[in-house]
């Protein structure tokens, strides 16, 4: 039980990682998140500790999910597909795309928009109480911790509109925390399976 | 037949509409199917049609496009697109970003000196672009216009951008851009005399690692690294760089005059380049490998996303070919959106590369698998065209209704406004409305299609082997996934689909065997292998190609001249006038320079004729014009200029620039001049030796440290494989199932997270009273019946346990008294014959049927129908008075029988059996085992038919009735019992229906209309339903009178009916009136009755399932399906309908519309017992095997092998809990994983008698046979989980 743990959990922060590390190029990119200029001096050396952090929290949530899932009792069953999961994650993909690359009027509309995607993320891959609660959470959480870490001037925002980042972030991290769920609970089934397929062999 | 639709009162808005679509679709789908070709064609046309528009677009690439036009009569074209120009392209509009003026310059020290040293090639011709900077940044030009100068047309550039500070040194800022290599000395003539070191000064600037596209050198000196001739191994010994000006305007007295100006100092002779065409260079948006990091990424999404979205398409005859039509489906119904849009005037400008995948999830290919899945899930007996309409009109409403959702969640973000969304909410409605048309044309016939290949592919390979056979029984065709594993003709007997056999291997091993099947990892290799190369290609094709060109150019002349063999070029300079180059040397401060005749004052004609010499080294390095100097900007990276551009913060993307013809410039130096712009240092660089092996070691040296890297890599990516393959397959592999065992007791299983359901709350309560095993069980929630095959019934309170009434088995009482033992129930007989023998004084026949009774009970059963009878009758005679005396005590537990002691004989007996079981509890026979050896008798065949298919009725009740059928009609047994309210209904062997009170324990009535032995009951309201033998079926209403008078009334008259009590205990008078017999209900003997939501269902050995109306006991349906007889059904309050025969298949029905919802074959021989949740189905079969099925789609979930001979027991208790009858325990089980929760044992050996029959209390308890005791589990944790 504790290798698979183990090996899921690996297995969610590579994917953390690994999103974090594209997301991160995304924002980069257009200038949306500025780093100081003498740490940047390639995409993966600057800020080596975005991806790791993202990696972490992302194993964290994936294997947060399903633990809840079971302690509630009501396991999930909306949807448990890799194809969903796969769509689950191309959506927050572009949910991220869209904040980085699409020229919005004002940053009201842009949150507001990225605000109806998350929801609607939710509404069409996860759709349980547990996970809209824990979602919303974790971003709470993750939107502090932001806060605190511009304010020491780890690094900063370009126009920052919530106290000192973009408002649109909750928004991301809620989305990413229900995809890393999604994802998640997929490896739990799939651990379910294997177990009960042992025990059935015999 | 019977089939008749019953139209619901009235329909809403939503059910009409619904019908209306389902009916459209059902219509469609027959269109389809029929005509598969013409609408393929058609659909391939309209395709095509609207992606016509397409060849319109511009192809898809970033690379720059160009545009020559003349110098002579050009023009700043205007922002205005001007009608019809010709093959003018739409970017030429206003001026461009910049106009490129590159000055080539090409120098040599000639006559080469052999007091020369290497440094000599490139230090003084390196020099004089510090006098030629100043030449071109001094020119002015003026004329009648005024005075023009450089410094007015130059593009000025301000700060670097902030992340370039190491540039800072080497590229202009605040100023006019004007980049030469004497930028890497600060256009000091000073710097660079005192540099001890040039060759070091420019590789300092040079980025470490690979790097193919511009580099600083290659921005500085204007020309590929490897053509500028400045190393110590130049074997040409010309310099060749660049002066790049970069204009903002343009200016054509200005340039002719500095053109003129520099050709008239610097002539160059034989120089034929072409200075009449300019060239406009478009760049398109740039894709960087930053950039391309998340596109690759949502790719690689996007095939994980039809990759693992097809791979569901299964049970169809060509998988890769439906695949593949689902793909196409949605690539084309995208460039189709894309263009209708183009058509109607919408030039997306959008990226379409990055927008494409997001698309594609968007549409989604899930429609198109649950088309497949529908239609795949229909009927197979059906005609194909059938089958393509029902499964269409199954799922046309959540079809429809997905696509009204994916349509108003477009629509919303429509009115975001923002431009970009759109645009893509745009493309996305139209992509969704013809990703519709497609799948309704396309991709349904094409499944049409694969489904009638696979058809008659079926019957191709059933005919050759039934040719010979006597003509096969007209029953549907089998698909092919499914063949039914009990059939022995070996034809049949085909592979499991992939589906099937994968359910039996664990998830890691057919990972691996994917793998290995399809070499995924070779192929991933080399595919990535061709995406970089073909990456490196697209990025840098230019830099590419001159290392190639490099590499070959330096292959071939050099090895040749160094052999001695021929000059490198055919234009040798045979004649050096050594005077001239000093002369131009002289800068003369011309104020208008005058153009100089060409091939006038040089003296280095290119002879092209000119014989070699072969044995002379090249000691006059010659200079010479190609044409490939004349665009030399060709050779560089096509990212030289944004690059250089973008180091200012000016993107080039979108915009053009304008290259103009170069201005040549060819400078001789003498080898005087060499020496003296040396630096001391110069001399210490020893000449290389062997300058070929060096260079080629250096350029080796590069290719070494390629080839090391990817070695190194690609060790690493083995080691990584191997930990990842040592990580997920544990060493014990496969030897598993010693670790992972059944569950013993008190080995309580938790789940993953620590957690294990409460264990001490589940304690199974025994309920004693029985003398033999169970037989039937009943219960309404409240009250539990049990009637063992004693004949007795016992009455218990489902909650506390009680035992509440006991009716004993008046056949017994009967027998005992004529004193015919033989009528009796054969196992009563012989526990009651053995038990009083023993206590009375003659023990003779102890010792032999205690034996018998030990050690093989088969032995007993055979004694007692053969020979050994007559011994036993003997005894006869002085038993039966031991048996009266002994009787008439009578225990005091049953009070609440009428006071006739003495006929009380099943309490006597219960009594024998408990004082007999107590010193050897083991003793009484295995059921199955009495079964199997039970005396063949006719009547036996008849009744085991019927018996041995309905899982309610155990085995042993052959064993018990098969003497009673045969003899006496008024002595019979209870095959079938229904409890609701206090009333027993009980069917009995004899056909008779009784009516007991079960609190009193009163015969309240009884009816005995048919005589044939009523197999099955269900009693529902006041109905009775009551199968019988000879295959009719029975409905009975119970009616409830007030009393007329006191002690009138009676009970049906009977002969075998015991008196009714009197009736004055209670108040009402109980009648059962026979309302409507159907006597040919079913052709042969009906198995299974089950009663639900006012529907009556049988099923009968003739495999025909059957739906009455309870009210009017219409029949409703006949549904054929099944190929063996039915077994099982089962029917709940939402008018689910499904039910198992011996073929192993499991039908669901539609009961409104009495058609096949889907069908497979889940079991090696008969489906004991099904049931059904909202999500899944149950089924267990004859092959101990209980399969969990989702009910939507009809895909096995997975299976749990049960012990042998308790597959049949099985219940659900709530939407997630799975309980299971098992040896002597149950088990419960989490549906959704299949994780087997906990194991309750009901006994105290573990190994016990097995749990055959199981049933599920409205209360989460539990009740199961366990022997001739039942028992009562109450699950408490489930209590809040039903709340």
């Amino acid at each position: 039980m504790t290798t698979n743990l183990v090996i899921r959990g690996t297995m969610l922060f590579s994917v953390g990682v690994f999103l974090a590390l594209v997301l991160n190029l995304l924002q980069v990119q257009r200038n949306v998140t500025l780093f100081p200029p003498d740490v940047i001096s390639s995409i993966f050396s600057s800020a080596w500790w975005v991806p790791p952090c993202c990696g972490t929290a992302s194993a964290m949530i994936g294997l947060l999910y399903p633990c809840i899932d079971s302690r509630l009792g009501e396991p999930h069953k909306f949807k448990r597909e890799w194809s969903s999961v796969m769509r689950c994650v191309a959506v927050f993909v572009g949910i991220n795309h869209a904040s980085a690359k699409v020229d919005f009027a004002n940053n009201v509309q842009l949150s507001l928009t990225l605000a109806a995607l998350s929801i609607g993320l939710w509404w069409t891959f996860d759709r349980s109480r547990s996970g809209f609660g824990l979602g919303i959470g974790i971003a709470l959480l993750a939107t502090l911790a932001t806060q605190l870490l511009v304010y020491n001037g780890v690094f900063q925002y370009t126009s920052p509109d919530f106290l000192y980042i973009r408002s649109w972030l909750p928004c991301i991290f809620f989305a990413g925390v229900i995809t890393m769920g999604n994802i998640g609970r997929q490896l739990a089934l799939y651990e379910y399976k294997v177990v009960q397929e042992k025990t059935h062999q015999d | 037949d019977g089939r008749q639709l019953t139209p619901p009162p009235r329909m809403t808005l939503r059910e009409r509409l619904r019908e209306k679509i389902s009916a459209a679709f059902y219509h469609h789908g027959l269109l389809c199917a029929s005509y598969p070709v013409p609408i393929i064609l058609f659909t391939s046309a309209s395709i095509l049609t609207c992606c016509y528009p397409l060849l319109r677009l511009p192809l898809p690439g970033t690379g720059p496009v160009e545009f020559t036009t003349g110098v002579r009569d050009y023009t700043v074209p205007s922002h205005e697109p001007q009608g019809d120009l010709g093959e003018r392209p739409d970017w030429y509009r206003g001026p461009p970003v910049a106009y490129i003026q590159q000055v080539l310059v090409k120098a040599a020290v000639s006559p080469w000196d052999s007091s020369l040293v290497p440094v000599d090639v490139f230090r003084s011709p390196l020099g004089r672009v510090f006098s030629l900077l100043e030449e071109i940044r001094n020119h002015v030009h003026s004329d009648s216009t005024g005075v023009r100068s450089l410094e007015a047309l130059c593009l000025q550039v301000t700060d670097l951008l902030p992340g370039l500070r190491r540039m800072q040194s080497v590229l202009p800022e605040h100023g006019c851009l004007l980049v030469s290599p004497g930028n890497y000395w600060q256009n000091q003539r000073e710097l660079f005399d005192s540099d001890p070191d040039p060759l070091k000064t420019i590789q300092k600037h040079e980025p470490k690692g690979l790097h193919t596209s511009a580099t600083l050198r290659d921005l500085l000196f204007g020309v590929p690294g490897k053509h500028t001739g400045v190393s110590h191994y130049n074997r040409k010994r010309v310099v060749t760089y660049t002066i790049t000006v970069v204009l903002v305007s343009y200016d054509t007295r200005f340039l002719g005059s500095l053109r003129s100006r520099l050709k008239q100092l610097h002539p160059s002779a034989n120089c034929s380049l072409r200075d009449d065409h300019m060239v406009h260079v478009h760049f398109k948006e740039e894709i960087g490998i930053a950039e391309l990091i998340p596109l690759v990424t949502t790719y690689i999404i996007l095939f994980a996303y039809i990759y693992f979205s097809t791979r569901k398409i299964d049970m169809v005859k060509s998988k890769w070919g439906l695949a593949l039509a689902a793909v196409v489906t949605v690539l084309s119904s995208l460039l189709m959106s894309v263009g209708l849009c183009t058509l109607f005037g919408l030039t997306p400008t959008l990226n379409g590369g990055e927008i494409f995948p997001y698309l594609v999830v968007v549409i989604g290919l899930e429609n198109v698998l649950v088309l497949t899945k529908s239609v795949v899930s229909t009927p197979v007996d059906l005609e194909v065209k059938l089958r393509i309409a029902q499964g269409l009109s199954n799922e046309s409403w959540s079809i429809m209704k997905n696509m009204a959702t994916e349509l108003c969640i477009i629509l919303i973000g429509y009115f975001t406004l923002v431009p970009a969304i759109q645009e893509f909410c745009l493309f996305a409605v139209v992509g969704l409305v013809s990703d519709f048309f497609l799948q309704m044309f396309f991709f349904t016939t094409v499944l049409s299609i694969d489904i009638r290949r696979m058809e008659l592919a079926d019957l191709n390979r059933r005919l050759p082997a039934e040719a010979g056979l006597p003509p096969p029984k007209p029953g549907p065709l089998r698909p092919r996934e499914a063949p039914p594993p009990p059939r022995p003709s070996p034809h049949t007997i085909t592979l499991q689909t992939p589906a099937f056999r994968n359910l039996r291997l664990p998830k890691r091993l057919r990972v691996v065997y994917f793998l290995a099947r399809t070499r995924l990892a070779q192929r991933i290799i080399m595919v990535g292998t061709v995406i970089w190369i073909g990456i490196l290609v697209y990025t840098d094709p230019a830099g590419l190609r001159t290392y190639l060109a490099a590499q070959v150019s330096e292959q071939s002349p050099l090895g040749d001249s160094g052999g001695g063999g021929l000059p490198p070029h055919l234009g040798v300079a045979p004649v050096f006038h050594a005077g001239d180059p000093t002369s131009t040397l002289s800068v003369l401060p011309a104020p208008e320079p005058t153009p100089l005749p060409e091939n006038q004052s040089q003296g280095h004609h290119g002879s092209a004729g000119a014989g070699p010499r072969p044995q002379v080294p090249p000691a006059v390095p010659q200079i010479t014009w190609g044409a490939e100097d004349e665009e030399g900007w060709r050779r560089l990276s096509f990212r030289h200029w944004p690059s250089l551009f973008s180091y200012y913060n000016i993107t080039l993307a979108k915009r053009y620039i304008s290259i103009l013809p170069v201005i040549p410039v060819t400078l001789h130096l003498s080898p005087q001049e060499a020496i003296e712009t040396r630096h001391p240092q110069d001399t210490r660089h020893p000449p290389p030796p062997i300058p070929k092996v060096s260079a080629d070691l250096q350029t080796d040296l590069t290719l070494y440290k390629v080839a090391a890297l990817g070695l190194a890599a690609g060790v690493l990516l083995v080691l990584l494989l191997f930990c990842l393959y040592r990580v997920l397959c544990p060493r014990n592999y496969g030897q598993n199932g010693v670790a992972h065992g059944r569950r013993r007791r008190g080995d309580l299983p938790c789940d993953d997270y620590g957690y294990s359901p409460p264990v001490s709350e589940i304690s199974p309560l025994l309920l004693r009273g029985h003398s033999m095993d169970i037989e039937c069980l009943a219960s309404d929630g409240m009250l539990l019946a049990s009637c063992c095959l004693a004949g007795q019934i016992r009455v218990w309170d489902a909650q506390t346990g009680d035992c509440l009434t006991v009716i004993p088995n008046h056949g017994l009482r009967r027998s005992s008294s004529s004193g015919c033992w033989e009528q009796r129930d054969g196992w009563d007989s012989v526990g009651g014959a053995t038990e009083p023998e023993c206590l009375g004084s003659d023990c003779r026949e102890h010792s032999f049927s205690g034996d018998g009774l030990s050690e093989d009970e088969g032995d007993l059963l055979r004694r007692r129908s053969v020979p050994a009878r007559p011994t036993l009758f003997t005894d006869q005679p002085d038993l039966t008075p031991l048996i009266d005396t002994n009787f008439t005590c009578q225990p005091p537990s049953h009070l609440a029988t009428p006071p006739r002691g003495g006929f009380d004989f099943g309490g006597l007996v219960e009594r024998a059996y408990l004082e007999h079981e107590s010193p050897s509890p083991s003793t009484y026979p295995s059921p199955s085992s009495a079964a199997s050896s039970s005396p063949p008798s006719a009547a036996h065949l008849q009744r085991r038919r019927s018996l041995g298919d309905a899982p309610t009725l155990p085995a042993q009740d052959r064993a018990s009735t098969a003497g009673t059928q045969a003899t006496a009609d008024w002595d019979s047994s209870v095959w079938a019992m229904e409890l609701r309210g206090n009333l027993i209904a009980a069917g009995r062997s004899s056909g008779k229906l009784e009516l007991w009170d079960a609190v009193e324990g009163s015969l309240r009535c009884s009816n005995e209309d048919g005589v044939s032995g009523i197999t099955a009951l269900a009693f529902l309201n006041n109905r009775i339903v009551a199968a019988r033998l000879n295959g009719s079926l029975d409905f009975f209403t119970v009616e409830i009178n007030k009393p007329l008078g006191l002690l009138q009334y009676r009970g049906a008259p009977g002969r075998g009916s015991m008196p009714p009590s009197p009736c004055y205990s209670s108040e009402d008078v109980i009648s059962c009136q026979l309302t409507r017999s159907v006597q040919c209900a079913h052709q042969k003997p009906i198995t299974v009755l089950r009663a639900a939501a006012g529907r009556v269902v049988t099923g009968s050995q003739d495999h025909t399932v059957r739906v009455y109306r309870l009210e009017d006991s219409c029949c409703l349906f006949t549904l054929q399906g099944h190929s063996g007889g039915i077994t099982a059904i089962y029917i709940d309050q939402t008018m689910v309908l499904a039910s198992g025969g011996q073929d192993g298949a499991i039908c669901l029905w539609d009961v409104l519309t009495g058609s096949r919802v889907s069908h497979v074959y889940g079991h090696r021989g008969d489906v004991t017992s099904l049931v059904c949740t909202t999500s899944c189905v149950i089924s267990s079969g004859l092959d101990d095997l209980i399969c969990i099925w989702d009910r939507s789609t009809g895909i096995k979930l997975y299976s749990i092998q049960q012990e042998v001979g308790c597959g049949a027991s099985l219940g659900v208790i709530s939407e997630s809990l799975l309980v299971t009858g098992g040896q002597g325990c149950v088990s419960f089980w989490d549906l959704n994983f299949g994780d087997l929760l906990q194991t309750v044992y009901l006994g105290q050996s573990s190994d016990g008698q097995g749990v055959r029959q199981l049933l599920v209390l409205d209360n989460a308890a539990i009740v199961c046979d366990f022997g001739s005791e039942l028992s009562l589990v109450y699950v408490p944790s489930v209590l809040e989980k039903l709340d």
